[in-house]
């Protein structure tokens, strides 16, 4: 497999990372972070066109750069070192995979030009009240409206970006359906009549989530009524794939801001970096972010492979993150000691996004538990 | 003095004197005079001289009858122990009552902006001129600042001794005009700690805690009693919700002048709860929440009962062991712990904060607290070398510092 960045690659990242240092520094997070909406419709539009962030793993074919996982997951891990406040993950991860995975070649060209464009913000809504995200633990009902046409009754919860989105891609069930049978993929308008939106409180006040009721919503299938549940797994381990990828970016952030401090903060008359417990906390954080980095990147390469193993991989990568990240949150405030706690310190702003990545997509012991039935079956 | 007859003597008094209609304050007086409010304080002092192993004792009464006890939460029993060591009769008539009773708040003005950790390089000046002390310079997370009357107040009074040996300790009135009190919002969102200014601010002589130059001495005194009690934060500010005067006003009490502790018991983890979250979100079953469960239980009982050991050596007069020491560590250790279990009980709800999460946002203000643990009144490094250098005699770091005299010593550039 190949495994490693090439010189593009590597030009890439460090031009995204120059970009957006400048366009999201702490100010502009807690600014967007306190708005309702989380992100700002101008300003995300031009930033996405100057470097076409939402086409790039989008075909050729669909108005897209035809890119692979492996730049998707530079640009993720350089958004989550700055937690840039933009409905990107929701859009081009998780509804433009699950276009991408499930859509006839009729609906992706219908509808990811406008994704790849920058004109429209998309979601994807899985998960319900009950906080589970495997595709079985769905109840949102649908039913044949004739024509072609279908309608949703039920709610979707922890919908990223759920709240602003224009196109909100829907799991649900038809009628009389069980587990992991009957789940259907559609495609309904954020404005459509009969849909309710309401924004949630989050730990995590740069990723914002939304809850949807939905009452007899018109909706469109994408891709075969009944078979969403193989294109949905996929999406599934695309996501967490993703999510590990923007979690060490902001794990790697936090730990050189936090060595930074150490060597600048002078306590006992010496810098606290030179304290023996000090230099070997910043080694441990190392080896921690360095293992998710290795762990992230490879399962972005398996990815772009389609590596057999990939079910588990996806998985690892994604709890070693989650560990990764929480524990290197947890030194960065420590290290800070004080000012560490304090709401004007940037660190709780990356601690809040290490909380809420932890259990996004479920947790460390749930991905653990999928890396064993593929491993251990 | 046994067990069973400090029991019977207590039952007999709460039940001849205990009133839910009484007023809050005038029951705390009637505590004092009694000296079962803290019975292990001198009976001169309010208390009735029982070993401390006693107490566990005497608060079981009270919580069998629901009795209110005196004010305990906050710095006021730091106030209160540094007092009743180094103080002279003038400040434990004039303070501890009032400590009591809740009628005085108090603070702790010991950390600065440049002096966390190493406290004892505090920068704050105290000068005597004509007939009283002028204190200037800045406090920072001073817990409470901007509800007390009475600060505990650590300053420099020379510049040309070595840094422990230039400090002088006060009690300075909080409520005249050179004291300015500037909340700071924590990452919880909670602004119970303060910066104070220090402007001219002025401390009568006999309000000096200690000699001029043994202010350290007297500091050590309230950083321990804070690292001791560090076990006790769990309950704080809980407050009861039955019906009666004196609980209302304890409840008005909470959430006023105890307002900056109400997310004390958070961030001590709130192990309390984790069994009844389980149970309800179905969870008790899950063998891999289980073991984490159980593996918290026996960190946090295990902990409970270090707590117990140390307090029964001190109560037969034996020197405490290592177990005196080891508390504060061990509190990080257990809030941290449950913060992960709370963490994984709650699933994807704990991305919710606010009305929208758990518990109307209780948990999430668990996990916002935690970190405060490991970091207010000394840090788990600190802790760590005050284990290792102070209870198992491992040679001590290089201290330069240790002999020089301040003004030489080096220091942050912003302070
Ligand atoms: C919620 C809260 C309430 C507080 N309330 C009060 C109060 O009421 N009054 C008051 O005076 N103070 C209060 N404090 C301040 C607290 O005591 C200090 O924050 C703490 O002692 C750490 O000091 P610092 O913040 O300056 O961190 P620093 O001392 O700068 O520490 C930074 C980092 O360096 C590490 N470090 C420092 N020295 C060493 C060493 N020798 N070896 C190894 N590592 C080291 C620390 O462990 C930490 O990780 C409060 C703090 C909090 C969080």
């Amino acid at each position: 497999m190949k495994f490693g960045f090439s010189r593009e690659q590597e030009e890439f990242r460090s031009n995204l990372r120059r970009f957006l240092a400048e366009r999201s520094p702490p100010s502009e997070v807690r600014r967007l972070m306190e708005t309702e909406a989380g992100w700002e419709r101008e300003g995300w539009r031009r930033a996405n066109a100057a470097l076409g962030l939402t086409a790039l793993r989008i075909p050729e074919a669909h108005g897209g750069q035809g890119f692979g996982f492996g730049e998707l997951c530079i640009v993720l891990e350089e958004m989550g070192r700055v937690l840039l406040c933009a409905p990107y993950f929701a859009t081009a991860v998780l509804a433009t995979g699950a276009i991408l995975n499930a859509g006839t070649e009729e609906q992706k060209r219908a509808l990811l030009p406008g994704i790849a464009s920058g004109e429209t913000v998309a979601t994807l809504a899985f998960a319900e009240d009950a906080g589970r995200w495997d595709a079985a633990a769905t109840t949102l009902a649908a039913t044949p409206a004739g024509g072609g046409r279908w309608r949703l009754d039920g709610h979707k919860s922890f919908v990223l970006d759920g709240h602003t989105a224009d196109l909100i891609v829907v799991l649900a069930r038809g009628p009389g359906s069980a587990g992991e049978e009957g789940l259907s993929l559609f495609t309904v308008p954020g404005d459509a009549p009969g849909l309710e939106r309401r924004p949630l409180r989050t730990i995590d006040m740069t990723r914002k989530l939304a809850r949807l009721t939905f009452r007899g919503v018109e909706a469109a299938p994408l891709g075969a009524p009944g078979g969403a549940a193989a294109p949905f797994a996929r999406t599934m381990l695309e996501a967490a794939v993703c999510l590990a990828n923007e979690m060490v970016g902001g794990a790697e952030r936090l730990r050189e801001d936090a060595l930074a401090y150490a060597k600048m903060r002078v306590q006992f008359g010496r810098p606290v970096a030179s304290f023996q417990s000090m230099k070997h906390k910043a080694a441990d954080m190392l080896v921690d972010v360095e293992l998710a980095k290795a762990a992230a990147y490879y399962a972005a390469a398996a990815l772009d492979e389609d590596d057999a193993e990939l079910p588990a991989i996806a998985s690892l990568a994604k709890a070693c993150a989650a560990d990764a990240y929480m524990q290197t949150a947890i030194h960065a405030i420590q290290i800070h000691g004080g000012i560490g706690f304090t709401w004007d310190n940037d660190t709780h702003l990356w601690f809040r996004r290490a909380k809420g990545s932890e259990v996004l997509f479920g947790d460390a012991h749930h991905h653990r538990e999928l890396m064993m039935r593929h491993w251990a079956a | 003095m046994d067990e069973a007859a400090v029991r019977a003597e207590v039952r007999a008094w709460l039940e001849a004197h205990w009133d839910p209609e009484r007023g809050l304050v005038a029951w705390r007086h009637m505590l004092a005079e009694s000296g079962w409010g803290v019975p292990h304080w001198p009976r001169e002092w309010y208390g009735r001289d029982l070993p401390v192993g006693l107490v566990p004792v005497v608060e079981e009464e009270f919580r069998r009858i629901g009795a209110v006890g005196v004010a305990k939460a906050g710095i006021r029993m730091l106030a209160a122990a540094t007092i009743l060591a180094h103080g002279t009769r003038l400040h434990k008539e004039r303070f501890l009552r009032r400590i009591l009773t809740g009628e005085d708040t108090w603070c702790q003005l010991f950390s600065e902006p440049g002096s966390g950790s190493d406290v004892a390089a505090a920068v704050t000046r105290a000068e005597f001129r004509g007939n009283r002390w002028v204190i200037n310079g800045q406090k920072v997370w001073t817990t409470s600042a901007h509800h007390a009357d009475w600060g505990l107040l650590l300053a420099r009074t020379d510049w040309d001794r070595p840094k422990h040996k230039g400090l002088s300790f006060f009690i300075i009135d909080m409520r005249q005009p050179g004291v300015e009190a500037r909340p700071l919002r924590q990452m919880n969102g909670y602004a119970s700690f303060n910066q104070v200014f220090l402007t001219d601010a002025e401390v009568p002589p006999e309000f000096l805690v200690g000699e001029v130059g043994e202010g350290w001495a007297v500091a050590t005194t309230t950083l321990m009693h804070e690292r001791r009690g560090a076990d006790a934060l769990r309950s704080w500010a809980l407050g009861s919700d039955r019906p009666g005067r004196i609980y209302e006003e304890e409840r008005a009490e909470i959430a006023t002048v105890m307002e900056p502790y109400r997310w004390y018991p958070q961030r001590a983890g709130r192990v309390d709860l984790v069994m009844e979250r389980a149970r309800a979100a179905g969870r008790l079953g899950d063998p891999v929440l289980r073991q984490e469960i159980a593996k918290l239980l026996t960190l946090s009982r295990a902990a409970e009962w270090l707590a117990r050991r140390a307090r029964t050596a001190q109560e037969q007069g034996r020197p405490q062991g290592p177990e005196g020491s080891l508390g504060k560590l061990v509190a990080s250790h257990v809030a941290r712990a449950a913060a992960r279990v709370h963490t994984q009980i709650a699933g994807a709800d704990a991305l919710l904060s606010g009305e929208d999460g758990p518990m109307g946002g209780l948990i999430a203000e668990i996990l916002l607290s935690v970190p405060a643990t490991s970091i207010a009144g000394g840090t788990d490094e600190i802790q760590r070398n005050i284990i290792a250098e102070r209870v198992l005699r491992m040679p001590k770091e290089p201290n330069p510092d240790a002999d020089r005299p301040f003004r030489e010593v080096p220091r942050n550039a912003v302070s």
